[in-house]
């Protein structure tokens, strides 16, 4: 049986993930991955029209705390952990090209 | 090493002290953490000041709680103040949380004295410990061997008599697997029986926290601490958690246990051998057994390598270089996310983001994510109308004992049939319980795993207690 899973498919989800793979990489886990989606293909035996989806074990509602005013994290103490911080800001490289 | 609760015990009564106790932990810690690689940080400094702290109550006549100077082990995905806390990747290193997990707190109040963090598979995804950034932590009993994962490190801490306690998280099997593997008792909670509120996610629907212990009973004592609602945690139970150590002896006779086909197929013969010795001890002890087949079983793996992965593609994306951890600066934003996310996180954690990501996406959702979805379900309600027949399952834990470190790491897909058996109980969000009974091939220990519907954890104490107690420990 062929992989389910093409080495174009995982280019693309890499690059959606955020993750530079080398040829080499790519290669291995089209594989590896390949295999794991092959497994699954087990649930297709079971007979599931009409089940309902389960997202979270106890049908999980929404919970909501009265508005009220508390501390929060000490600002300089997050921004001490960031990598980068500026103006009792995070920083981060340019977002946007050259301005015209 | 004695129990947590003669400790508990001992420091309470003024014979021993929270510090003579904590001296002793870090010298055990400090005799074999360089062959172990068990702790990945060793807080000497917190530490002596909270066994300072109970040993001042305690001079002033005042209750210490029920772990007063217990040294405990705190797997390295679980956030405490201060202390260094990796999750076992590049991308945390020398991260240092602003503010402690829920959990942290509870053991502060009742006592406990946290000595360091353990090792893990890195973000808690693996099965041997051997996909920590930091390196493999080995089994304390055979150090060739792995201790199982994801929370190899805490298991290791326990086995190898460095702290009689240690908390872990559950995702498919990070307690229940590595405490087999090593040879002590394991929980899985019920899921919301513990608040999440500080664990660093990897599965949001499955994870849960829970103790690892030497005895039953101090698995109990532990759990009874931790358990509790807390608003900081949305998924958190608000009903008060089961009273557990006042129900240890109750035994099991009258109940009915289920021996199900689909959690013992597949298990090594010595394995399966020593669950059927198990149920050989629950008849003598009174109860009834039930043979059950629950066909649903043999989908968990596959639905569970889908819904995992797709939630923690989700829940790593929080990993960008902007707020903390890693950066590795580039021109602009996105190639800075991208070279960050590349260079910080290891190959098991990069499968696993992308198998989640192409589960998740268009074309591919309803096939694999969607599908594994409705097998969750299925599984459910399988287990809901085995529960109508049996009180409680009895298992295997892992199909084998400790493997040796490298046999499996080349090969994902043979990792993760490790946890077949602890799987399901994650999609069911029901609880669990591993407790060491008999041994295999090289005297290696064997896990008899317990499982229950949802906040029936005082029923498998009490039936863990039995096998215990009929396997000549405590």
């Amino acid at each position: 049986m062929s992989s389910p899973l093409r080495r174009e498919e995982v280019a693309h989800v890499a690059k959606l993930a955020r993750l530079t793979l080398t040829e080499g990489e790519l290669d291995l886990f089209t594989e590896q991955l390949g295999q794991v989606l092959e497994h699954a293909n087990d649930m297709n035996s079971l007979n599931l029209e009409g089940v309902v989806a389960t997202a979270h074990p106890f049908g999980l509602t929404n919970v909501v705390r009265s508005d009220e005013v508390r501390a929060s994290l000490d600002r300089d103490e997050v921004l001490a952990m960031a990598p980068d911080a500026q103006d009792g800001r995070f920083a981060v490289p340019r977002i946007m090209g050259e301005a015209p | 090493m004695k129990s947590a609760v003669q400790i508990a015990s001992d420091v309470r009564s003024g014979a021993s002290t929270a510090d003579e106790q904590l001296s002793l932990s870090l010298e055990a810690v400090r005799a074999r953490n360089e062959e172990l690689h068990v702790f990945l940080h060793i807080d000497e400094e917190g530490a002596r000041e909270a066994a300072a702290r109970v040993d001042g109550v305690i001079a002033k006549g005042e209750n210490a709680g029920p772990l007063a100077g217990v040294p405990i082990a705190i797997k390295d995905n679980v956030c405490q103040r201060g202390v260094p806390t990796t999750c076992g990747s590049k991308i945390l290193r020398g991260w240092r949380p602003p503010y402690s997990a829920t959990v942290i707190d509870r053991l502060l109040a009742a006592g406990a004295v946290p000595v360091g963090k353990t090792n893990l598979d890195e973000f808690a995804m693996g099965s041997s410990t051997e996909n920590s950034a930091y390196g493999p932590t080995r089994n304390p009993l055979c150090p060739s061997r792995v201790p199982g994962g994801s929370s190899g490190g805490s298991a290791a801490a326990v086995a190898g008599d460095m702290t009689p306690l240690a908390i872990g998280s559950d995702t498919g099997g990070s307690i229940r697997q590595p405490a087999a593997l090593c040879g002590i008792v394991g929980v899985k909670p019920t899921y919301g029986l513990v608040s999440r509120y500080g664990l660093i996610a990897f599965s949001s629907s499955l994870d849960q926290i829970g103790p690892f212990a030497k005895t039953v009973t101090d698995a109990a004592t532990l759990l009874e601490v931790l358990a509790g609602h807390d608003p900081m945690d949305s998924t958190s139970l608000p009903e008060p958690p089961p009273s557990l150590v006042a129900h240890l002896n109750d035994g099991v006779a009258g109940k009915r246990i289920g021996v199900v086909t689909e959690l013992i197929e597949g298990a090594d013969e010595e394995i399966v051998n020593e669950v059927h010795r198990a149920l050989q001890v629950f008849r003598e002890a009174g109860a009834t057994v039930v043979e059950l087949s629950i066909p649903e079983l043999r989908l968990g793996l596959s639905a569970y390598y889908l819904i995992a992965p797709a939630e923690a593609s989700s829940n790593l994306a929080r990993y960008d270089g902007v707020r903390y951890g890693l950066r590795v600066d580039a021109q602009d934003v996105t190639a800075m996310n991208e070279a960050t996310r590349t260079a910080g996180f290891g190959d098991e954690v990069k499968r696993r983001i992308m198998l989640g990501t192409y589960a998740l996406s268009a074309g591919y959702y309803d096939a694999y994510y969607g599908q594994a979805l409705k097998v969750r379900t299925q599984m459910i309600d399988a287990f809901a109308r085995a529960y109508h027949e049996v009180d409680l399952i009895v298992g295997a834990t892992t199909p084998t004992v400790a493997f040796p470190i490298g046999e499996k790491a080349s090969n994902p897909m043979a990792m993760y049939l490790s946890d077949v058996f602890t799987i399901p109980t994650n999609l069911t969000g029901e609880a669990a319980i591993t407790v060491p009974f008999g041994t295999g091939e090289a005297d290696l220990p064997i896990g008899v795993q317990l499982l229950g519907p949802g906040r029936s954890e005082a029923q498998l104490f009490s039936a863990a207690r039995v096998l215990e107690m009929a396997d000549g420990r405590a």
